[in-house]
């Protein structure tokens, strides 16, 4: 059975698997926007938490995916379902990237500029909004588009635990030594690992002040 | 006839500098025991070498920090008693690198803050237009540009005309012409020497250029090492035979003598 025929015919499972997939990384990446962001502001506002709002961060990524995965399991609440473990799980590796590039797009804002803002009497809420975020923005995205690649990777694993998702195949071919079945998953991870990097590097590009 | 008319309006103090000095949280003292007013209209030039302390006391002006002796009093109230926005909004405000904001068109710039104090639209596109002409800049051609499309020149412009968007009485100044090559400079302040007869603000300025203090200021405060070591009528300073002084005075003749000579 050659690759093109094997897709075909698995094709709805694979459609299937995919929107599963996007569906994780998707609420990953709401969650740890909503989240990250904040923390990368406060991280600039206050220097003194930016060692342990980064360390925490750092320490998240290291924990090994699926040791993660089995420390959340009893977790109360978390716990109950596959889908929210796998989502808490990959919101954690995300944080990472988010908050440090959130925290560097503030801090590198020009001096001048923020010194001007203030001196014009804007609060510190309008200075946030209206300069520095807006001036932060294409870093802010180059953050958002490290961590959405990385969670479509990682959230292969979300099958180990019965998330679904393209890992699926991944798992399935592994256990049945079926090199077809592993790139019925893998194809389609990466092919939505490019097309998600590619349009948030035109969004970046786009979003990017003029100097 | 000007002399009298100083002497009138210098009864009226805008600005009281009263015993106002700042040490940053280490203990280095970056300014003492300043004493001065500045009266309505007047425009007083801080003089001296970088670090001297000049800059510090432009930004006890408009509470950018806080004196940490005696006070600085604007209109007759301590800047402690002024809500610092509001304080901040009732005073221009122009820094050397303009500190123009690089994602915002000239237009939305000059209009930021009548827009933030909610100003109907329909004065608000008007008065760009007004503040471009007044600092000499085409609004047809200039409202849409970057700053980044403007020359220095140009960017300084409309630092100016975004500091007087909403008419405030007081205008501050750090190096506002420091960035500029020299003809840009001549021509720049020749024109604000002109817009200050036109508007009667009170403005006080920071400079190094002792050419730039005589030229704008009617009156000129020496600091040095976080002093104020003098205060001239702009015309006295020439004439000072105090050492402090006569030091500036000599470092505008050294050109004058290599005339001579040739």
């Amino acid at each position: 059975m050659n690759a093109i025929e094997f897709f075909s015919r698995h094709g709805s499972e694979i459609a299937e698997a995919t929107l599963e997939h996007i569906w994780l990384v998707g609420a990953t990446m709401l969650l740890s926007v909503a989240i990250g962001i904040p923390l990368g502001i406060l991280v600039a506002r206050r220097p003194w938490l930016s060692k342990p709002i980064l360390g925490s961060a750092n320490i998240a990524e290291t924990i090994p995916s699926l040791a993660l995965l089995g420390f959340l399991l009893p977790v109360p609440w978390l716990g109950a379902r596959a889908d929210r473990i796998t989502i808490t799980a990959l919101t954690l590796y995300a944080l990472l990237p988010i908050i440090r590039n959130t925290a560097a797009g503030i801090t590198g804002v020009d001096p001048a500029v923020r010194e001007a803002a203030r001196g014009m009497g804007l609060t510190s809420r309008q200075i946030l909004l209206k300069v520095e975020l807006p001036l932060s923005i294409s870093t802010i995205l180059a953050g958002v588009r490290v961590a959405t690649v990385l969670t479509i990777g990682v959230a292969t694993i979300a099958a180990a635990v019965g998330a679904g998702g393209l890992g699926e195949f991944i798992f399935r071919g592994l256990a049945m030594v079926n090199n077809q079945l592993i790139l019925a998953g893998a194809i389609p991870a990466a092919a939505l690992a490019l097309t998600a990097d590619f349009l948030l590097s035109l969004l970046e590009r786009r979003l990017r002040p003029a100097r | 006839m000007s002399i009298a008319t100083n002497a009138n309006t210098a009864n009226e103090a805008i600005i009281e500098f009263r015993n106002a000095g700042y040490r940053l949280p280490d203990g280095q003292v970056l300014l003492k025991n300043v004493n001065l007013t500045v009266g309505r209209g007047e425009t007083l030039v801080f003089l001296g070498r970088s670090g001297a302390g000049k800059t510090t006391a432009l930004k006890l002006i408009n509470r950018l920090i806080d004196p940490s002796e005696g006070e600085v009093r604007i209109e007759g109230r301590s800047t402690r008693d002024w809500d610092p926005i509001e304080l901040r909004r009732h005073i221009g405000y122009v820094i050397q690198e303009t500190g123009l904001f690089p994602h915002y068109t000239v237009e939305q710039n000059i209009s930021l803050i009548p827009r933030l104090e909610k100003w109907p639209a329909a004065r608000i596109g008007p008065r760009v237009q007004e503040l471009l002409t007044l600092v000499g800049l085409d609004p047809a051609h200039f409202m849409e540009r970057y700053p980044h499309e403007l020359s220095g020149g140009q960017r300084q412009r409309v630092g100016v005309a975004r500091a007087l968007a909403a008419d405030p009485p007081i205008l501050l100044m750090d190096e506002p012409f420091g960035a500029l090559d020299p003809l840009t400079r001549t021509e720049i302040r020749g024109e604000f020497q002109a817009l200050q007869r036109r508007l009667g603000k009170t403005i006080v300025i920071v400079t190094h250029d002792t050419s730039e203090a005589l030229l704008l200021g009617t009156r000129i405060g020496l600091v040095e090492a976080g002093e104020l070591k003098g205060l001239y009528l702009a015309r006295e300073f020439l004439r000072s035979n105090e050492p402090v002084a006569s030091a500036y005075v000599a470092q505008l003749h050294a050109l004058e003598v290599f005339e001579k000579d040739k």
